[in-house]
């Protein structure tokens, strides 16, 4: 069984050479929750989805699925992780629906009628054979975005995803998070933008220079709250 | 290796003090005459090239599999000693052939893999130093398929073209050139003992400061 | 999974191909620019060397296979797809092996074209043994797609990708090249030396065999940061 409930950081560390990217960081996510990773641009944001995705190592520390490992759950665990980073992980020269069918059929989430869902949620229903190059930014991140959560994983992971979006897109984004929380899904979002985060995140991990410099709920006055906790740096 | 490594120190350094004399009292090669004692370097540093290609692609496999740092550091300092002994038998060898043969290359066999591998080792060091991040798991992995590949070369070079005395020589050598020959052979392994643990003193102070760099972070 | 996965990835590339075709295109301009070049560069009054059209094929090949490669891993670099599909839910080495599929079917192309204009730039007999040469050109095409697949994937996110590629792959495909040329040399005397390019198939063959174990065990430990 691969399915997990919670994801943890235990005393994580990364480093590159002499850059420190990661320092004992140890953070718990469970189902329902939508955890906000916020920080400044070089926080170790990115490697923190990284750790959690398999795509990085730790140098230390470990990273567990479930109380499992990742190897001890094997390559079925990454059937429960979805993953939308900036540049978007879309074929420009294949077409909506094509980008869509191969990554189904890779996560053997096959089947027209999830795919036509699919494209209808992201506002291309009539532009399924357009090839995405012709995109605009907004449409390949709607895409993106279902793409990335076709096969219904346990773990969402999104890396500044509304980097680049208008409103109305954000409020989009924004409701589609709450909806998958509320069905169980563990989702972490890492972002610089505070204002998004605000009311939208129900935990929040402030991380600085690597380091992990608070795990709480999220409260009313996040500004407020990440300015005192970060400094000025 | 620590303790000894001064004595050590000492016995090469008298080694290769003395070894001109031996060379020099060695027999006289008839038909190649005195450009024959080349010998004397050429094959043991080919020697030790192979030896320290080995290490280097064990330690790779270890590196690459283990994530052990040490032994990317052993891949590492052997990979630049078997550039530097390749660069004694690249030099030396074209320097005999031109006079035991009258031409400066003539892609035999053993020459030819010689060079190939040397390439290989230097193609990890550029990888090492100009591969960005990651770059010490793909030196690793180079290295790996390097050793893998040293029964491929050997074969095709050697179906390919062959003018070098056969590996059988070395066995077969009279008394007289046989001591020098091993002495040298020895002499030149110790070097390459002493720079290999040098060069990884120096690799682990490396790894030591960058911890100290991490530590002082925290 | 494995099987399935490395064919999807295949697929993939293949539907990418055939709408954009430029890899395809280029490297076989490119490859056909390189004969060209070769041959001017070999043909002495008018006559051309009946030696060097072995060579040349197999230069050919390299050159335009390492183009191809480096434009392969350009693609997946572009949105970052290759972390999508390290994040597929299979062995990571399927990846691999679809890629590396990927480029061969791309350089088979190419040899099908580069086979005839060399036979018929020097008057080579190419076609005398057809099925030996087929298997010669097979082996080695997947002796250096195996490990070009591997080291390309790997500098995907390295400095000066471009440059090194080729430093580490020529030298490491010289066995390659050596049983590539002189099988085809053999195959070119009249006539055929058919002992000799069965032995340089034998080489070629074991090597694949052995690289290709080796390029699917350290692919996963490779790609993970």
């Amino acid at each position: 069984m691969t399915d997990f409930d919670s994801v943890e950081l235990l005393d994580v560390s990364r480093h590159f050479g002499r850059r420190r990217a990661l320092s004992h960081v140890s953070l718990t996510a469970r189902a329902g929750d939508i955890l906000g990773l916020l920080g400044p641009n070089g926080a170790g944001k990115s490697t923190i989805i990284g750790a959690l995705a398999t795509l990085v190592a730790p140098t230390s520390g470990e990273v567990r699925y479930g109380g499992k490992r990742a190897r001890a759950l094997g390559d079925g665990l990454r059937r429960h992780i979805g993953l939308l980073a900036h540049e978007l992980h879309l074929y420009p020269e294949l077409t909506a629906r094509q980008n869509l069918e191969f990554f189904a059929k890779l996560y053997g989430a096959d089947g027209a009628p999830a795919i036509d869902a699919a494209l209808e949620r992201a506002a291309l229903a009539d532009r399924g054979h357009e090839e995405v190059q012709g995109f605009s930014r907004g449409m390949r991140q709607r895409l993106a975005l279902e793409r990335a959560l076709l096969h219904q994983p346990r773990l969402v992971l999104f890396d500044e995803p509304f980097t680049g979006l208008d409103d109305h897109a954000v409020s989009i984004v924004a409701s589609r998070l709450r909806e998958l929380a509320a069905a169980g899904a563990i989702v972490i979002i890492a972002t610089h933008d505070l204002d998004l985060a605000d009311g939208l995140v129900t935990r929040v991990a402030l991380i600085r220079e690597g380091r992990l410099l608070s795990d709480e709920p999220a409260a009313a006055g996040l500004r407020a709250r990440y300015r005192s906790v970060m400094g000025h740096a | 290796m620590r303790k000894i490594f001064l004595p050590l120190l000492v016995v090469a350094t008298a080694m290769f003090a003395y070894a001109p004399y031996l060379i020099d009292g060695a027999a006289y090669e008839s038909s190649m005459g005195l450009v024959q004692k080349i010998f004397y370097f050429h094959a043991p540093s080919g020697m030790v090239m192979l030896v320290s290609a080995i290490v280097c692609g064990v330690a790779s496999a270890l590196y690459l599999w283990k994530r052990n740092p040490g032994a990317d550091h052993l891949a590492l300092a052997s990979a630049e000693l078997t550039v530097l002994y390749g660069l004694i038998v690249m030099l030396t060898g074209p320097l005999w052939a031109r006079k035991a043969w009258g031409i400066w290359w003539d892609w035999d066999a053993r020459l030819t893999m010689s060079f190939v591998g040397w390439l290989i080792a230097i193609s990890y060091l550029f990888v090492r130093k100009y591969g960005g991040p990651g770059s010490d798991k793909l030196g690793a992995a180079l290295a790996v398929f390097g050793t893998a590949n040293v029964p491929f070369i050997y074969l095709s070079v050697n179906f390919w073209r062959t003018l070098h005395p056969k590996t059988s020589v070395v066995p077969t050598l009279p008394p007289l050139i046989a001591g020098p020959f091993w002495f040298s052979a020895l002499a030149l392994f110790l070097l390459y003992l002493l720079l290999l643990t040098a060069r990884l003193h120096l690799e682990r102070q490396r790894a030591a400061l960058d911890a100290l760099y991490l530590e002082e972070e925290d | 999974m494995f099987a399935r996965t490395a064919l999807l990835v295949l697929q993939k590339d293949f539907a990418i191909e055939v709408r954009s075709r430029e890899i395809l295109y280029t490297t076989l301009l490119f490859a056909l620019s390189c004969v060209l070049i070769f041959s001017i560069a070999f043909v002495k009054e008018g006559e051309p060397l009946l030696d060097a059209a072995a060579g040349i094929l197999w230069i050919a090949v390299e050159f335009a296979g390492t183009l191809a490669l480096g434009k392969t891993f350009e693609r997946e670099r572009y949105a970052e797809t290759l972390r999508a599909l390290l994040l597929a839910p299979a062995p990571r080495a399927a990846i691999y092996l679809g890629k590396m599929l990927g480029v061969v079917a791309l350089l088979a192309v190419a040899e099908a074209l580069l086979v005839p204009l060399v036979a018929l730039l020097f008057h080579a007999p190419l076609f005398a043994e057809p099925l030996l040469l087929v298997a010669l050109l097979a082996a080695g095409t997947v002796g250096f797609s195996i490990v070009g697949t591997l080291f390309a994937a790997m500098l995907v996110r390295a400095r000066s990708r471009d440059v090194m590629l080729p430093i580490l792959l020529y030298p490491m495909t010289v066995p390659v090249m050596i049983a590539g040329v002189r099988g085809t040399s053999a195959l070119l005397q009249s006539p055929a030396d058919t002992p000799s390019a069965i032995m340089w198939i034998g080489l070629l063959a074991s090597l694949d065999v052995v690289f290709m174990t080796i390029a699917l065990w350290t692919f996963e430990p490779l790609m993970t940061e």
